[in-house]
């Protein structure tokens, strides 16, 4: 039973890359392909989805990926409202269904939502109307499936295939929303490995249970790589000393040029943003040749545009 | 009925015929993905147009995307030319109910706005439900709505014209 999809196997809501089809991904990837020119044009903007409301619902601030949604509905025509609950009603303390109820009697098709708490938009989801989609755009520690996705299309479209891969995810996993959702899409996509690599205390414990190899040295872990994602060292989330200090996480498992040279030559270099120049990744290395971390911000509108066209066309929005 | 079709080869070049004298060298030949591109494209060759061929995928402009929703596998739009005060041959193969040339039209206006905009298709098989109308047509004939003519390729790239 998967609640992501209507019963004729499109997609309904997009919550987690967990479960999703093959060919469902391939299909937004697809999808995300043809809308790359649409920001290239004299018009930014195709008609699919005019006339629809979107809501933007952040229970927790975000800068990039809210742009990218909203920047992603006005290039499809939608009309767009972005609310900061962080900062209004729930400080108030209006649940969060009332949130929804409320927003909904105002003809919302469409809620974009991000929560620090695991679960909030399968929650959403299933209180919403039947014709409102939902999209998971980062829950607690869960699942970020719009990320996992353009992390996809950027593979794609610099390697061209998944089953002849190695890729490399490295440092805060535990904490890490982004991660769970990457390895659940290269799984699916059939990439034959993907490693993890990060000190014990960041890595959660079953790791391995995903399909995935284990390292705890970044100079084993980085050998014969195609891709290397960086992951963003969350400070915010980090209760209690799990790491002794930035600048001896930057010493084991910050990406330096020199460690980076043990990938593949070809190798490219990726991270969610925003970065921490210094602890997880070098300046060097951010900015250099093999690093595609703006075309993946470029890549996120196409990507995401591409989700929202695909929810509003199941003739539910 | 298949027989009773002409052939879609002696269609394009009837049709490359009608529309030569009144090429202009500037004119940019665009195609409606995809029977429109295969017809366009042997227009394109017989004409011996000099400008690069257009291929236009409609599928984000079509009015029935909320009823139907995204054809599955849309192909990108390739424009390879600015058309802002250019005169446009917009090809397609079946001139049905109209709605694919309104698409196509939006989606030529998002990029510019052509000097102007001629229709040729290669059938125009009546229906009509808005006031569109070909300035070239390969065959003009009257199929009931529960007809369907299509157009495919084999894989040797001959076309040929179907009645279903």
């Amino acid at each position: 039973m998967n609640r992501q999809l209507t019963q004729d196997g499109r997609l309904r809501h997009l919550l987690t890359l967990d479960g999703l089809p093959r060919a469902i991904i391939t299909q937004i990837l697809d999808t995300a392909e043809s809308f790359m020119d649409v920001g290239e044009r004299e018009v930014k903007k195709v008609p699919l989805l005019r006339g629809k409301s979107i809501f933007n619902l952040f229970f927790e601030p975000s800068t990039r990926t809210r742009t990218t949604f909203e920047i992603a509905a006005k290039r499809l025509s939608a009309d767009v409202v972005n609310l900061n609950i962080a900062t209004s009603s729930q400080t108030k303390g209006e649940a969060i269904l009332d949130t929804v109820d409320n927003l909904s009697a105002m003809h919302a098709d469409m809620f974009i939502v991000r929560h620090s708490q695991s679960g909030a938009a399968h929650f959403i989801a299933q209180h919403v109307a039947p014709h409102i989609s939902v999209v998971n755009a980062g829950d607690g520690r869960h699942a970020h499936p719009t990320q996992g996705l353009l992390d996809m299309f950027t593979i794609r479209r610099f390697k061209g295939e998944f089953h002849n891969l190695t890729v490399a995810i490295v440092g805060d996993v535990l904490h890490s929303r982004v991660a769970r959702s990457q390895i659940h899409a290269l799984t699916t996509l059939g990439v034959p490995e993907v490693r993890v690599i990060g000190p014990k205390t960041l890595l959660p414990t079953g790791v391995e249970q995903m399909g995935v190899k284990v390292f705890h040295d970044m100079e084993a872990g980085l050998r014969g790589c195609d891709v290397v994602i960086m992951l963003r060292l969350q400070n915010e989330r980090m209760k209690g000393a799990r790491l002794p200090s930035a600048q001896e996480y930057f010493k084991f498992f910050g990406l330096t040029p020199e460690k980076l040279a043990l990938a593949k030559p070809d190798a490219i270099v990726m991270h969610p943003g925003p970065m921490n120049r210094g602890v997880e990744i070098a300046s060097e290395v951010a900015d250099g040749p093999q690093s595609v971390i703006l075309p993946q911000v470029t890549y996120g509108i196409a990507v995401r545009m591409a989700v929202m066209a695909m929810l509003a066309g199941t003739g539910n929005a | 009925m298949h027989a009773s079709l002409p052939d879609a080869n002696t269609l394009i070049a009837r049709l490359a015929d009608a529309i030569a004298p009144t090429l202009t060298p500037d004119t940019l030949i665009v195609g409606i993905h995809t029977g429109g591109v295969w017809v366009a494209e042997r227009l394109h060759g017989l004409l011996q147009c000099a400008q690069p061929l257009g291929t236009l995928d409609i599928s984000f402009y079509r009015d029935d995307f909320s009823r139907i929703g995204l054809h599955p596998q849309v192909k990108p739009s390739n424009l390879p030319f600015d058309l802002e005060g250019r005169a446009i041959l917009l090809v397609d193969d079946v001139l049905h109910t109209g709605r694919t040339v309104r698409a196509a039209m939006n989606e030529l206006f998002d990029y510019g706005r052509p000097a102007s905009i001629r229709l040729a298709v290669l059938v125009d098989r009546g229906g009509h439900e808005l006031p569109i109308r070909p300035d070239f047509a390969g065959l003009t004939i009257t199929v009931p709505d529960h007809q369907n003519i299509n157009l495919s390729r084999l894989d040797d790239g001959h076309l040929t014209l179907s009645l279903a």
